[in-house]
């Protein structure tokens, strides 16, 4: 019964998606105030509705219905109960299911939080709103129902991949779709101003809290899943330039870009068609990135669903989304700017290098993600595109958004003098260069690429602190906007010096012990205890001991696994970490070092185990971090909250 | 001509110039970036890259690996069931390394074995590389046609692995 209730609400969703984007349009090119005002009851019902389907799906993984499909496919008796419930959003089904509840909550937001915009403008932006959900939920109900009934009944589920059963798993889709889905708001204000024709500065300002919320998830959830992956795949590394990373990639390089010529658009009037095409860019690439996770087009650890057909529905969504509006953008926009002029060194000026960067940055991992496919589909070969190719040209591109980043904000609108630069020098480089002195006369083992991240990280940090300071000590104070700005741009600065720190200094070391053997790796000493049996809740585990000496004191006791789960028979290496901020020491178990040979095998008490220390791997998420507690703080401007009239509103982003 | 329109000019020849620059850039990126995914039917055939270094992929050859009482260093067959190549590795296996498993290694050849400086083993019950899987398929269809004379039946399926 209840999986039906959730198809039956499903359905009534479509429907009223039907409705919330067909009425309000119309009525807003009409001028009929009684069609716009649909709208807003339009998409509380639309959340509500999704919201119950969600809720069914869940309650029918926490009682184990293995008669629905998608629950015997994705969950297990043996499966505890946080996982059931996490399990809705394990595979494909589920995960649109947590989109389409995404968008409506973001949905729901606008129509809550945006009492103080004009009825056209409003019922435009929950229509757009609502085509997506419509692409959205029918592509869940004709291609993929989450409620498919599974008759007769399995006996028992095929239990959730073992990947992700993991709590790091349980946030990081949601932040991750908070993110994709968050940058429709900002696409929904873009087209609706494109409809109005009018396009003026406003409906940036009321779009920007928006894009700053999105990002801030987006963040968070690259950040999660870096970290999930770090520790879970076993491989010590936080990032592979996977498809699936790229896809959610893409979109934050350029909703980077979108946040930075929604300031100059908003304050300048300059960039305004620009900014238009970013806020579609941004969306059609969220968009991709689902298609990319979820089609399995591209062979990846994550395509966890592999459906040629659900991808074909994909691809002519995202044509109707992306032509339709670039379609609407090349009719309606007009071609004069009236944005005011600005000298070759400006704020404008920089900004612009930013969004150069960014998109080109956003452009080139496009390229690579597709190129596999297209040089197979062109038959010129297969290619695989990886971490060396994107690795080279991301940093060609940052290099120089490193370099210029502390001089933003000291840069004056309009027009700026050389010379003001010169207290930012003198600081920036000056502390530079200590730290650089400091590094050479401490580090150990230092490259030139350690040097560098340490001499870049100080140059933005320095920059940044020294601009803050400047500016408390003229105003006393700093506004959201300025001090997110800040935040987020510290967090680069902390980010550069853990990725060029870890990636010069970290070590790996495939070693092989026997218990009471030991084996000293960049000073410390991993001392081998042996493995033991040990019995999980749905596996069965090798858990093996390790002491760890630095010199001769034991600061570490680490226990990695190699689990096998009871369904599916599936091997998983659980790796030990003992974190800290100036270093991770990282053990993975292998196997068992059995002599092996003419089909005869002598067991043996000896391990392989792969051992890494990861010098400041932490700075990297804690950088991450930063940068979405600027992305929230920015958006918490009250300036946002006050789009028109003087009087009090609501918050704008609490979404 | 006037200023405007030599203004123009000069915005729209940078913008072709600096589109040109960044095609030639990525185009010679990717070109370095080619891998070759080597079957030992090519390896035999001495089908290979000429700066020696590429990947091998195949099956893991039953009975095949072969390593002494503790020691990382391991010794295994790749085939494609046509040819086969030895191969050695010291390191950690991947998880779901086995016997009449898929995998792929990469290294260079030294002599008639290959030295393999990273094994990768397919992630999980239901993935298999794409471009392994079509390796292999190659592999066998030239094998037919060899054999389409001899009107030898031949079973699509050895070993039980499942063709997606």
């Amino acid at each position: 019964m209840i999986p039906e209730l959730g198809q039956v609400a499903l359905i009534l969703a479509l429907l009223v998606a039907i409705l919330q984007f067909a009425l309000p349009l119309w009525g807003a090119q009409r001028g009929n105030a009684a069609l716009m005002a649909v709208a807003r009851p339009a998409a509380y019902a639309q959340l509500s509705l999704v919201l119950l389907a969600f809720v069914l799906l869940s309650v029918a993984f926490a009682r184990q219905d293995f008669s629905v499909l998608y629950v015997a496919n994705n969950s297990n008796s043996l499966l505890p109960m946080h996982y059931r419930i996490t399990a809705v959003w394990g595979a494909h089904e589920g995960s649109l299911l947590l989109w389409a509840l995404v968008l409506s909550l973001w949905t729901g937001a606008v129509a809550r939080f945006s009492r103080s915009l004009p009825p056209e403008v409003i019922s435009r932006v929950l229509a757009v709103l609502g085509l997506v959900a419509i692409g959205f939920i029918s592509f869940m109900l004709f291609t993929s129902n989450p409620f498919e009934r599974l008759l007769p009944a399995a006996v028992e589920g095929r239990d959730l991949n073992p990947l992700l059963q993991d709590p790091g798993f349980i946030i990081h889709p949601p932040m991750i779709y908070m993110g994709y889905v968050g940058f429709s708001v900002a696409f929904a204000f873009a087209i609706a101003s494109m409809l109005d024709g009018r396009m003026d500065r406003a409906w940036v300002r009321w779009s920007r809290p928006w894009t700053n919320v999105a990002w801030a998830f987006q963040t968070l959830g690259i950040v999660l899943g870096s970290w999930w992956a770090y520790y879970e795949l076993g491989w010590g590394g936080w990032w592979f330039w996977d498809p699936v990373e790229n896809g959610s990639f893409m979109p934050w390089l350029v909703g980077t870009a979108l946040l930075h010529s929604q300031a100059v658009t908003e304050k300048r009037g300059s960039f305004r068609n620009w900014t238009l095409l970013l806020a579609i860019a941004a969306f059609s690439l969220s968009l991709l990135g689902t298609f990319i996770v979820r089609s399995g087009v591209l062979t990846s650890v994550h395509s966890f669903a592999a459906d040629p057909a659900r991808g074909v529905f994909i691809l002519v969504f995202l044509a109707i989304i992306v032509g339709g509006s670039l379609l609407l953008y090349a009719l309606r926009t007009p071609p004069a700017n009236d944005g005011k002029p600005f000298a070759p060194l400006s704020r404008e000026t920089l900004l612009m290098i930013n969004n150069l960067l960014f998109s080109a940055a956003a452009a080139m991992v496009l390229i690579g993600t597709l190129a596999p496919l297209l040089f197979e589909a062109l038959n010129l070969g297969r290619i695989s595109v990886g971490p060396p190719f994107f690795g080279l040209q991301f940093g060609i591109l940052m290099a120089p958004v490193v370099l210029l980043m502390p001089f933003g904000p000291f840069t004056r609108w309009q027009r700026e003098y050389a010379n003001r630069y010169l207290p930012l020098l003198r600081f920036a480089l000056t502390a530079a260069v200590l730290a650089l002195v400091l590094a050479w006369l401490l580090g150990d083992a230092f490259t030139l690429k350690s040097y560098a991240g340490v001499g870049l990280s100080i140059w933005i940090i320095a920059g940044t602190l020294r601009y803050a300071w400047q500016r408390l000590k003229s105003t006393a104070s700093l506004n959201g906007e300025t001090a997110g700005m800040l935040l987020a741009h510290l967090g680069l600065g902390v980010f550069v010096a853990g990725v060029l720190l870890v990636e010069s200094l970290g070590v790996e070391r495939d070693v092989a012990l026997a218990p009471g053997a030991s084996s000293e790796i960049n000073g410390y000493r991993f001392e081998f205890q042996g493995v033991e049996r040990v019995q999980g809740p749905n596996y069965r585990a090798d858990r093996g001991d390790l002491r760890v000496f630095d010199g001769d004191r034991e600061i570490a006791r680490l226990h990695p696994e190699k689990r096998a789960y009871a369904s599916g028979g599936q091997i998983m290496t659980e790796a030990a970490i003992d974190p800290a901020l100036h270093r991770d020491l990282y053990v993975a178990l292998g196997e068992r070092l059995d002599a092996r040979g003419d089909g005869a095998t002598v067991e043996t008490n000896s391990w392989s185990l792969r051992v890494y220390v990861k010098p400041f791997v932490r700075l990297i998420w804690l950088g991450g971090l930063l940068m979405m507690v600027g992305g929230f703080v920015a958006a918490a401007d009250r300036r946002f909250r006050r789009p028109r009239a003087e009087r009090p509103e609501e918050p704008a982003e609490a979404a | 001509m006037n200023p405007t329109r030599k203004r123009r000019l000069w915005t729209v020849a940078l913008t072709l110039l600096a589109a040109a620059a960044a095609a030639v850039m990525i185009t010679l990126a990717l070109q370095a970036n080619r891998s070759y995914l080597v079957t030992p039917s090519q390896v035999l055939a001495g089908d290979i890259p000429d700066n020696g270094r590429f990947r091998l992929g195949g099956i893991v050859k039953e009975a095949s690996v072969r390593r002494s009482e503790g020691s990382l260093d391991v010794d295994f067959v790749i085939t494609d069931r046509l040819e086969d190549v030895a191969v050695r590795y010291s390191g950690v296996l991947p998880d779901l390394f086995r016997e009449g498993q898929s995998v792929i290694t990469e290294g260079h050849l030294e002599g008639q074995r290959f030295i393999a400086d990273e094994v990768m083993a397919k992630h999980d019950e239901t993935y298999r590389p794409v471009e392994l899987e079509k390796a292999l398929i190659e592999a066998r269809e030239k094998r037919d046609a060899e054999q389409a004379d001899d009107k030898q039946t031949y079973d699509k399926r050895p070993n039980g692995d499942a063709v997606q």
